[in-house]
C-alpha cells in the first residue's frame, strides 16, 4: 500500500473517528489512557459480555495519529472474544516494535506500518492499547 | 544578537530552536569549561590537601560569589540545589513546614508551574494549611488590585513564578514584595522563567526567597539555586543530610552542623555543574541581560505582529511582555502542529507545558508554545510563520 493511501486512511479516522463520542452507562468499564511522553489523554469505554468484546466508544483529546490509531482499534476488535483481541493486538504491537507481524490481520491498522520511520510517534499509535488491555487482561 | 549564535555548536545543526522556556542551548564556553574540570582538575570539593581539590573549591566559591553578585545577594544567601524544583521543594519542606501553622494560608496563582504547586499541595495535606488563589485578570496576568484583594489575615505566604511559563506575564515583583512585606507575608519568587531573561536584584526587589535553574540560562542540567535571605536561610531546616554539611557528630544528641551555606548541601555538589553555570553566568554578562531582555522583547513583537494577521491563529498570551507565545490553530490539535514543524527542524512545544490548573482559568487544555532566547533570530520566526500560514499544508503534513 502506498503512503499516500496510508495517510488517508489515518487522516479519515482523525477525522470522522468511530464512536468517538463517549459512552454514559454504567454498564461499560471505564479506562483511561494517557502517557508521560505526551499531551493525549482518551477514554475507553468497554462492554464485554461472554468474553466477547461487545461494544467500545471513547471520547478525549488526542493528536491525529493517536485518535486515528483510537478509531482503527476499535473497528477492529469489536465483535471478537477476548482472546482473537488479544492477538490481533499483539500482531499489531508486533508490527509497531519492528518484529515478525502478519499484515492480513491487521484491517486498517496496516495504515501504521510506516511508523517506525517516526519513532517520537510510536507512543501516540500505541496509546489505546495501552488502556484497552489493562481491561481485556482481566477476562482470560 | 546574530553575532553570538557563532558560540553555541547547537545552532549550526540547522534546528530552529523555539523551545527556550524548557531549556537553553548552551555556548561553547560553557561545555569548555566543564570538559576542563572533568580533563584537568577532576577532583571532589572540600579535600584542599592536595593542588587540584584546592581548585575545586576556588572554582566552587567563585561561582557562588558571581551567582549571588548576578542577583545582589550576599554570597552565604547562595545554595546550590538540582534546580527550580529542588529549589522550592527546599523552601517549602525545610522552612514553611515548621513555620506555618494549620490554617494558615498560602497563595499562588492558577498558572504556576508544577514545582510551585504540588510542594504546597503536600504540606497542605499535612498541616492543614490552606491554599488559595490570587485571581488573573482578563489577560491572566496577576494585578496589585487582585493581590490585595486575596490578602486576609491568615495570609503568610504568597509563592509566584516572576515570569510564568505559559501566560509568560511578568509579575510586579517589587510592588508585591512591599505590599505583603508591610503585612508580614513571605514573598517566595519561582524565577525559573525570570532569571534568564531580566536584571533581578534580590535586595532592591526585596524578595524572601528566589529559585531558578542553570539550564535555562545556558548553563548545564542538574544545577540550580536557592536564594534566601540570611536570617532565613538560618532557620531553613536541611532536607538532605550528609557528608559535607555537618560539623562533627556522635550520638543523635549530638549533632552539629556547618554555617550557610555548607549547612544546606548535603554529598558530593554537582561540581561539574556549577563550574560550567560560572561559565554561563559571565558568557550572560558580558551579552548584559538589559540587552538580552530588550532584544526578547523585539522579537517577540514581531512575532506577534505577524501571528495575528493569521486569522485562524488564536494567541492566549497576546499581552504579556516576555519572549514567550502560547497559541492554537483553529481545529488542529496542538501536538499535530509541533510535529508538523518537527519536520522542518522547527522545535515548539505542544502540551499543558506543566501548568496543569490553569486550564480550569482559561478553558484551553493544551496549547503550542515559543519561547525565544537571545539567539533566536527574526529570520527564524519569518520561516516558522511562513509555515504556518498555509493550513491545509500543516493537515496534509501533520500525519
Amino acid at each position: 500500500m502506498d503512503s499516500e493511501l496510508k495517510r488517508e486512511i489515518i487522516l479519515d479516522n482523525y477525522q470522522n473517528p468511530f464512536n468517538k463520542d463517549g459512552k454514559d452507562d454504567l454498564n461499560y468499564e471505564k479506562v483511561n489512557s494517557n502517557n508521560e511522553s505526551c499531551i493525549d489523554n482518551i477514554d475507553l469505554y468497554v462492554l464485554i459480555e461472554d468474553k466477547i468484546i461487545k461494544d467500545i466508544h471513547f471520547n478525549g483529546e488526542a493528536c491525529a495519529i493517536s485518535t486515528a490509531s483510537t478509531s482503527i482499534m476499535l473497528k477492529n476488535i469489536i465483535g471478537k472474544n477476548v482472546i482473537d483481541a488479544i492477538e490481533y493486538i499483539n500482531n499489531f504491537m508486533n508490527m509497531i516494535n519492528e518484529n515478525d507481524y502478519n499484515e492480513e490481520l491487521l484491517g486498517e491498522g496496516i495504515a501504521f506500518t510506516d511508523i517506525y520511520k517516526q519513532q517520537n510517534r510510536k507512543t501516540c499509535v500505541t496509546l489505546p492499547y495501552v488502556g484497552i488491555i489493562k481491561i481485556l487482561k482481566k477476562y482470560i | 544578537m546574530k553575532e553570538y549564535r557563532d558560540d553555541f555548536p547547537m545552532l549550526d545543526k540547522n534546528i530552529i530552536y523555539f523551545d527556550n522556556g524548557a531549556t537553553t542551548f548552551k555556548p561553547k564556553c560553557v561545555i569548555d569549561a566543564i570538559s576542563d574540570y572533568y580533563n584537568n582538575y577532576s577532583a571532589n570539593a572540600h579535600r584542599g590537601d592536595y593542588t587540584i581539590s584546592y581548585k575545586v573549591d576556588v572554582q566552587y566559591e567563585t561561582a557562588r560569589k558571581k551567582v549571588a553578585e548576578f542577583i545582589n545577594a550576599d554570597f552565604d544567601e547562595v545554595i546550590f540545589t538540582s534546580g527550580t524544583t529542588d529549589s522550592l521543594n527546599m523552601i517549602v519542606d525545610g522552612f514553611f513546614k515548621n513555620f506555618l501553622e494549620s490554617g494558615d494560608e498560602v497563595l499562588l496563582t492558577k498558572s504556576e508551574h508544577a514545582s510551585n504547586v504540588l510542594p504546597w499541595f503536600k504540606l497542605s495535606k499535612e498541616s492543614g494549611i490552606n491554599i488559595n488563589y490570587i485571581d488573573l485578570d482578563e489577560n491572566l496576568h496577576v494585578t496589585m488590585d487582585n493581590v490585595i484583594k486575596a490578602i486576609n489575615p491568615k495570609t503568610k505566604v504568597i509563592s509566584i513564578a516572576g515570569i510564568t511559563n505559559v501566560v509568560g506575564d511578568e509579575r510586579p515583583i517589587d510592588e508585591i514584595c512591599k505590599y505583603a512585606h508591610a503585612n508580614d507575608i513571605f514573598v517566595i519568587i519561582d524565577g525559573a522563567q525570570l532569571v534568564p531573561h531580566k536584571k533581578v536584584d534580590v535586595k532592591k526587589s526585596d524578595i524572601d526567597f528566589l529559585a531558578f535553574s542553570g539550564h535555562k540560562m545556558c548553563g548545564p542540567t542538574g544545577i540550580g539555586v536557592l536564594y534566601g535571605k540570611k536570617e532565613f536561610l538560618e532557620k531553613l531546616n536541611p532536607t538532605r543530610l550528609g557528608g559535607g554539611m555537618n560539623e562533627s557528630f556522635d550520638n543523635p544528641n549530638e549533632v552539629y552542623l556547618k554555617e550557610l551555606p555548607s549547612r544546606l548541601e548535603a554529598g558530593t555538589p554537582n561540581i561539574a555543574g556549577v563550574i560550567g553555570f560560572s561559565a554561563a553566568i559571565d558568557y550572560l554578562n558580558k551579552i548584559g541581560m538589559d540587552n538580552i531582555n530588550n532584544y526578547e522583547k523585539k522579537l517577540k513583537s514581531y512575532l506577534i505582529d505577524k501571528l495575528i494577521k493569521l486569522p485562524y491563529i488564536d494567541i492566549i498570551n497576546l499581552e504579556s511582555d516576555s519572549g514567550i507565545v502560547s497559541f492554537n490553530i483553529d481545529g488542529i490539535f496542538s501536538q499535530d502542529v509541533a510535529f508538523y514543524l518537527n519536520k522542518y527542524n522547527i522545535c515548539v512545544r505542544a502540551g499543558n507545558h506543566c501548568a496543569k490548573i490553569l486550564k480550569s482559568k482559561t478553558g484551553v487544555k493544551n496549547s503550542l508554545r515559543i519561547s525565544l532566547y537571545f539567539y533566536n533570530t527574526y529570520e527564524e520566526i519569518d520561516k516558522f510563520v511562513e509555515l504556518i500560514s498555509d493550513k491545509e499544508k500543516i493537515m496534509k503534513e501533520m500525519i
